[in-house]
């Protein structure tokens, strides 16, 4: 395929804005969604001088549920057909607050769960509708086991890849793909508060993964890919001694 | 607090909190009590450290905003590698006017030092192909500086160190180039008459050029070394990028691999490699402009002490006395430097109140950090510069006294005006105690 139509929901997050540079300098026909239109303005102009053979912007609110439609809708409208879509906003709750606060518990899993969930349903069913297309979701290794440090938003992440799973199977042999990612600890302003060590990847690697996966229509990919192994024998911990450990 | 971003030569070692800027619109975050603007750290010394304060890391700033193809005007933003830019504007048949030793600076950190290339004798510093600038104050007001709009501000930014504000956004002129590949010459000279020489007669036919010098040869050798000249090449040579060399100085050994006995293998064996009359080579301009850049964290070799870089410039009346005193006094100390790099200014004058680019020649060595002997050293270079009418490089200076700052800028006191209230950086604090 020559020149790709691709809408990136949360277009400003780090590693969506390392993959949309990817795409740009491909040549591709980006459609960016994002809450901070500014920010998102600023990235579509960058991604026009890097190549991309058109970058539209749309605006929107992941929380606000009543949008996704019309944004999706317009989006879809815009860019013609959309051959791959990337779903990679996101937010890290602080856990000690998911505690005691269930409001903002429970924001912070519409956020990164149901939101995620609404909007990969209605983009999967413009794929199904238009016959070929490939979603890609950014989930987490976060999801594969709930730890005491940020369980909220590992059952958020857990809630996706779950509904991806289904969704996967559910269209397998109709021309579209389902690419779960499962990025481990990325460096990016959503953890800038973390001290870093070996396993900390960046943005721009994770991303060079997303694009790679979407190219070849993986499944499930974990990024790097050494999380696969790690989070294969976090799994295989048997639950009582998992609950003594402190992760 | 923490001690992760240091200076590309590790010393001094300071501990300052980090933020990481992402957005050119947003205001500045809440400061404490003093706060300094860094690109990648690749200056030397304390210019881009303010121990005890808050760096302002704008290494996520690095958008492009527009490029005309048609006239080489590109605007990005202050964080933008000068290697992304390359990497952007080589192959569409544009270059950077001016770059340094390194690929590794970001655009805004080329500006707060006006740094300088191999060919300066015919372009310039960096400053003088930056069309224009916004800088954002820590009380809110965004400037846009030109050298016609606010041309204050704008003099004051190029070369101000990062201490006039943020600079957010940047407009360069390119240069139209053929490919990414040069037609270069190196050839040996025995003493230190003869890079002058060398110099006069390459700078009208070479647009770039430098010499290495042996540091530990002494009397008749005196100076001698090896001179690189280039042109971009007129055709495109091979399209591909050439294999990059991709070493890495894995950790920090405990002691300096640069010692007195390396130092003269190296030194003799660079010398003697290099031939007698002139040999010709195509290079990319990967190996060719930024031979370090090939040995990823080359300053590791230096162990924990780090190492201090002393470059300085000698005007045309007083240079050859001067640089042959200054080479006399490093051979007599023993020291020696591993990387010693003479280069001939040209007359363009640099547009910054402190830019340190002027005419006269450059001498450029590092010294590994023994401590007291290196700083009294240093000191006795500091009193030929000082007599000779020269002046030290801030960007890669983390000693200099104040006494002397003052004597080699001598507009530090317009300058003074200029500085954000809320900015401020360990080489500002120290060469004003």
């Amino acid at each position: 395929m020559s020149e790709q139509h691709i809408l990136v929901v949360g277009a400003t997050s780090a590693i969506a804005e390392a993959a949309l540079r990817l795409w740009a300098a491909r040549g591709c026909t980006l459609y960016l969604l994002a809450r901070d239109t500014a920010r998102s303005e600023a990235i579509a102009a960058d991604l026009r001088v890097r190549g991309a053979t058109a970058v539209h912007t749309g605006s929107l609110d992941v929380a606000d549920f009543a949008a996704h439609a019309s944004a999706v809708e317009l989006a879809c409208t815009t860019l013609g057909r959309v051959d791959a879509a990337l779903i990679a906003h996101g937010t890290l709750p602080e856990q000690a607050r998911c505690e005691v606060d269930e409001n903002y518990a429970l924001r912070e899993f519409a956020v990164n769960g149901t939101a995620t969930i609404a909007l990969a349903g209605l983009i999967a069913q413009k794929l199904e509708e238009q016959g070929h297309g490939t979603l890609a979701v950014i989930s987490s290794v976060a999801g594969d086991r709930g730890r005491a440090s940020n369980y909220l938003y590992g059952s958020a992440k857990a809630a996706v890849s779950t509904y991806l799973s289904g969704l996967r199977q559910r269209l397998h042999g109709r021309g579209i793909g389902v690419v779960t990612i499962k990025p481990g600890f990325v460096d990016t302003p959503m953890t800038a508060a973390f001290a870093k060590g070996p396993l900390w990847a960046s943005p721009e690697r994770i991303a060079h993964g997303i694009v790679h996966a979407i190219d070849e229509r993986r499944a499930v990919v974990y990024l790097p890919w050494f999380w696969r192994g790690i989070m294969a024998m976090i799994r295989c911990v048997p639950e009582f001694v998992f609950q003594r450990i402190k992760l | 607090m923490n001690d992760a971003l240091q200076s590309w030569g590790r010393y001094p070692r300071a501990t300052q909190q980090v933020i990481r800027l992402r957005d050119r619109f947003a205001p500045l975050p809440t400061l404490g009590s003093h706060a300094l603007p860094r690109g990648n750290g690749r200056s030397y010394g304390d210019v881009c450290l303010d121990d005890g304060g808050t760096l302002l890391d704008a290494r996520g700033l690095d958008r492009f905003i527009a490029f005309d193809p048609a006239t080489g005007v590109l605007r990005c933003e202050s964080g933008m590698l000068l290697g992304a830019l390359l990497d952007f504007c080589a192959p569409r048949g544009w270059f950077l006017p001016v770059v340094p030793g390194t690929r590794f600076v970001t655009v805004g950190g080329a500006i707060a030092n006006d740094v300088h290339g191999k060919n300066h004798h015919a372009s310039g510093s960096f400053g003088c192909h930056v069309l224009a600038f916004e800088l954002l104050r820590s009380d809110g007001r965004r400037i846009a500086c030109t050298a016609t709009e606010n041309p204050d501000w704008f003099a004051a930014t190029l070369g101000g160190l990062g201490l006039t504000g943020l600079i957010t956004w940047v407009e360069l002129q390119l240069r139209r180039v053929p490919g990414a590949w040069f037609d270069t010459e190196a050839v040996r000279f025995d003493r230190l008459a003869d890079f002058f020489e060398l110099s006069e007669q390459s700078a009208r036919d070479h647009e770039y050029t430098v010499a290495w010098v042996d540091c530990t040869a002494r009397d008749a050798a005196l100076g001698r070394g090896v001179f690189s000249r280039g042109n971009h090449a007129p055709q495109p040579a091979g399209e591909r990028r050439p294999r990059q060399l991709r070493l890495r100085i894995p950790f920090t050994p405990p002691f300096s691999l640069v010692n007195g006995a390396s130092l003269r293998a190296f030194n003799a064996l660079y010398f003697h490699r290099a031939p007698e009359a002139v040999r010709r080579a195509s290079l990319h301009y990967l190996p060719w402009l930024f031979p370090l850049d090939g040995i990823r964290e080359w300053n590791r070799m230096y162990g924990p002490r780090g190492f201090l870089q002393y470059q300085c410039v000698l005007p045309p009346a007083t240079a050859r006395y001067g640089v042959a005193e200054l080479l006399e006094r490093v051979v007599a100390s023993g020291m020696g430097s591993f990387l010693a790099v003479l280069k001939q200014f040209g007359g363009t004058p640099s547009r910054g109140l402190l830019s340190f680019p002027r005419p006269g020649t450059t001498l450029a060595l590092d010294f590994a950090n023994r401590g007291q002997h290196t700083f009294e050293l240093l000191d006795r270079l500091d009193d030929v510069v000082a007599q000779a009418g020269g002046a030290v490089y801030p960007a890669k200076d983390a000693r200099m006294s104040g006494q002397r700052f003052r004597q080699y800028f001598p507009a530090w006191r317009q300058f003074e005006a200029f500085i954000d209230p809320a900015f401020s950086s360990g080489f500002w604090r120290r060469v004003n105690q």
